[in-house]
């Protein structure tokens, strides 16, 4: 805060300029953050009431019907008494088939991108520098090109609707992770290393007891980024399950939607379940909302 | 397994000196002689993960493009047919013509709206909080902003119409007509995006030393001159990238539209990934949606190399 006086210098001769960017900052913040209020209000409506008084800034007619509907624990007649639609999902099932996509993809991708960078960064071997650029050739491939040709490969192998096919494509390379995380250990100092190798500590010992945790940092920022990502797919988990048992919550949230009536639809549920599914998104930002900030712009800058 | 026997990292000191192959290696590193077959075991998922997962499905998928493949039975070399199919065909156009519409009103404003942003953020405060609540809708997927704004733009009890109604006007069928599926859609899409390119922006701002505002001051510089004469010269690098993320990430539109308006009305939003998805999972034409997918990352390529041209991405002004 005081910081700002110091880089912009006389205030008041730009006391108007600097009202009309608050404003505007004020607008942003209101843009980005109403929908959320939205869907909470909307989400603890009662579905009826709710065309009485479209624009109450409150919820209409409290309830917890709508989250009762989207856990699958409401009786039909309680949700049609609602203004619900009658559809039900159980959307708990569908947030740890999430939970298991996203973390398993998240960690198997960080973790091997880390082995990957580390013999990229630390040890010499022919062929080193070769292998390290055709592997970033894949970061000039848009997923549109791979998605058909890997959904094919997944039903040859016979990994449609598993958790497998969901998560093995992206589960082993990340150019972008390796390359992220080469860079910055290229910028680590090596001596500690160096020091510990010639004690007798073996490679392995010093890549995981030394070097990991000097890389705790790019490696949070990647399994963040690489999880909130995961979480929030859409198109690969729609082309490889059809299945409920594997489908992930983005999915049934899009087929809970569709199933509601055009005519009248369950909106007290549809926010319900909306804010679940983001619900662990939003407890992420809470726990790590800092961390998120600054590694989205280390991951612009590189 | 092999990993324990390519551990002896108690070599002579003296042996591995000056074997050293890039610039950036140190001499005089110790035990680089087991080095390589530990790093192949390292690089072996990585490798594997390339060869199954990317290089094998690009090669597969500009095969395919060349046949007719209809995933039942095997893929028929058709040549040529597919790419003279997809000249002809009114829809692929159509839906080009969509897209481009789409990438232009959304990476248009959202790059406006996102450099604006990281502008004022960085001249005012340096809140995390406030650059935290900005990239909210980042964290959130394209289906739960999608469902929330179908909400909240519903034409009959949505706020938004419900407050257009309130200044007297008459109500917009924002995602039921043709004329404002794609603006509408577009608007959804650089809220949900804004925040995160305007990060990335605000840490490239962080970059430029203060001192050469102040040295623009003392010339007599405004903050307009300032902006235009310092920092969008300076910024050129991190715009280029973020510029060409956002046209890539846009041409690929398809959650969105999937759950607002599967590409209705009357095809009015029928973007190009949701035909190549409908050709392919909707009719099982693999290869003509697989020549398609191609004659978008040829585009893609062409557009990003023509930005990078076009911006001279890799230099700044700096000097």
């Amino acid at each position: 805060m005081s910081a700002s006086a110091t880089v912009s210098g006389p205030r008041r001769r730009l006391s108007v300029g600097r009202t009309l960017a608050w404003t505007y900052l004020g607008g942003v913040v209101l843009v980005t953050l109403f929908p959320f209020y939205w869907i909470l209000r909307t989400s603890f409506s009662n579905n009826y009431s709710l065309i009485t008084h479209p624009s109450s800034l409150l919820p209409v007619d409290f309830t917890l019907g709508a989250f009762r509907r989207v856990l699958g624990i409401a009786t039909s007649a309680e949700s049609l008494a609602e203004g619900g639609s009658g559809a039900s999902i159980n959307i708990l099932h569908f947030a740890m088939n999430s939970l298991i996509f996203a973390t398993l993809s998240t960690v198997l991708v960080v973790f091997f991108s880390l082995l990957a960078a580390y013999a990229f960064a630390r040890l010499q071997w022919p062929g080193r520098d070769l292998v390290f650029s055709v592997l970033l050739t894949a970061l000039m491939v848009p997923g549109i090109l791979t998605l058909l040709p890997n959904f094919v490969l997944i039903k040859d192998l016979g990994l449609l609707n598993t958790f497998g096919g969901l998560i093995l494509p992206g589960a082993l390379f990340s150019a972008f992770n390796i390359f992220f995380l080469r860079q910055f250990m290229l910028g680590l100092s090596s001596e500690i290393e160096e020091a510990a190798l010639i004690d007798g500590a073996s490679r392995l010992r010093v890549l995981f007891q030394i070097t990991l945790p000097m890389t705790s940092g790019p490696v949070t920022t990647l399994s963040i980024l690489g999880f909130i990502g995961a979480w929030n797919d859409y198109f690969w988990p729609l082309l490889v399950t059809s299945d409920d048992s594997v489908r992930p919550l983005t999915l049934a949230l899009a087929v809970f939607k569709q199933s509601s009536p055009q005519a009248a639809p369950d909106w007290a549920g549809l926010m319900a379940a909306t804010l679940v599914a983001a619900l662990p998104m939003l407890v992420l930002f809470l726990a790590f909302g800092r961390r998120i900030v600054d590694s989205i712009g280390f991951s612009g800058l590189k | 397994m092999a990993i324990s026997t390519t551990t002896p990292a108690r070599a002579p000191r003296a042996a591995g000196s000056d074997r050293t192959t890039g610039p950036v290696r140190r001499a005089g590193s110790p035990a680089h002689r087991g080095d390589a077959r530990l790093a192949w075991v390292l690089v072996a998922p990585a490798i594997v993960g390339f060869l199954v997962f990317a290089a094998y499905p690009t090669l597969r998928g500009i095969y395919l493009s060349f046949t007719d493949f209809r995933v039942l039975t095997p893929p028929q070399w058709t040549g040529l047919d597919n790419l003279r199919r997809l000249v002809a065909d009114e829809v692929f156009w159509h839906s080009l013509g969509v897209t481009a519409y789409f990438v232009l009103l959304s990476v248009v404003i959202g790059m406006a709206l996102s450099v604006a942003t990281a502008v004022v953020l960085h001249r005012l405060t340096a809140s995390t909080a406030l650059r935290g609540i900005i990239i909210l809708p980042f964290l959130i997927s394209g289906v739960v902003a999608a469902t929330t704004w179908s909400w909240m733009l519903d034409a009959q009890l949505g706020i938004v119409n419900i407050a257009i109604r309130q200044l007297g006007l008459d109500p917009v069928f924002f995602l039921g007509s043709s004329k404002w599926a794609i603006p509408t859609i577009a608007l959804i899409s650089v809220w949900k995006g804004m925040g995160y390119n305007a990060i990335i922006v605000f840490a490239g701002l962080q970059t430029i030393p203060p001192t050469i505002y102040e040295a623009g001051r003392i010339d007599g510089a405004n903050e307009i001159q300032m902006f235009r004469r310092l920092t969008l010269p300076l910024l050129r690098p991190v715009l280029a990238m973020v510029l060409v993320l956002t046209v890539i990430g846009s041409f690929q539109v398809f959650d969105l539209v999937a759950v607002t308006t599967q590409g209705g009305p009357a095809r009015a939003s029928n973007v190009l990934q949701l035909y190549i998805y409908d050709k392919a999972f909707g009719q099982f034409e693999f290869g003509y949606a697989a020549t398609m997918s191609l004659a978008l990352f040829a585009m893609l390529i062409a557009i990003t190399f023509l930005q990078m041209r076009l911006l001279r991405a890799d230099e700044s002004d700096t000097n």
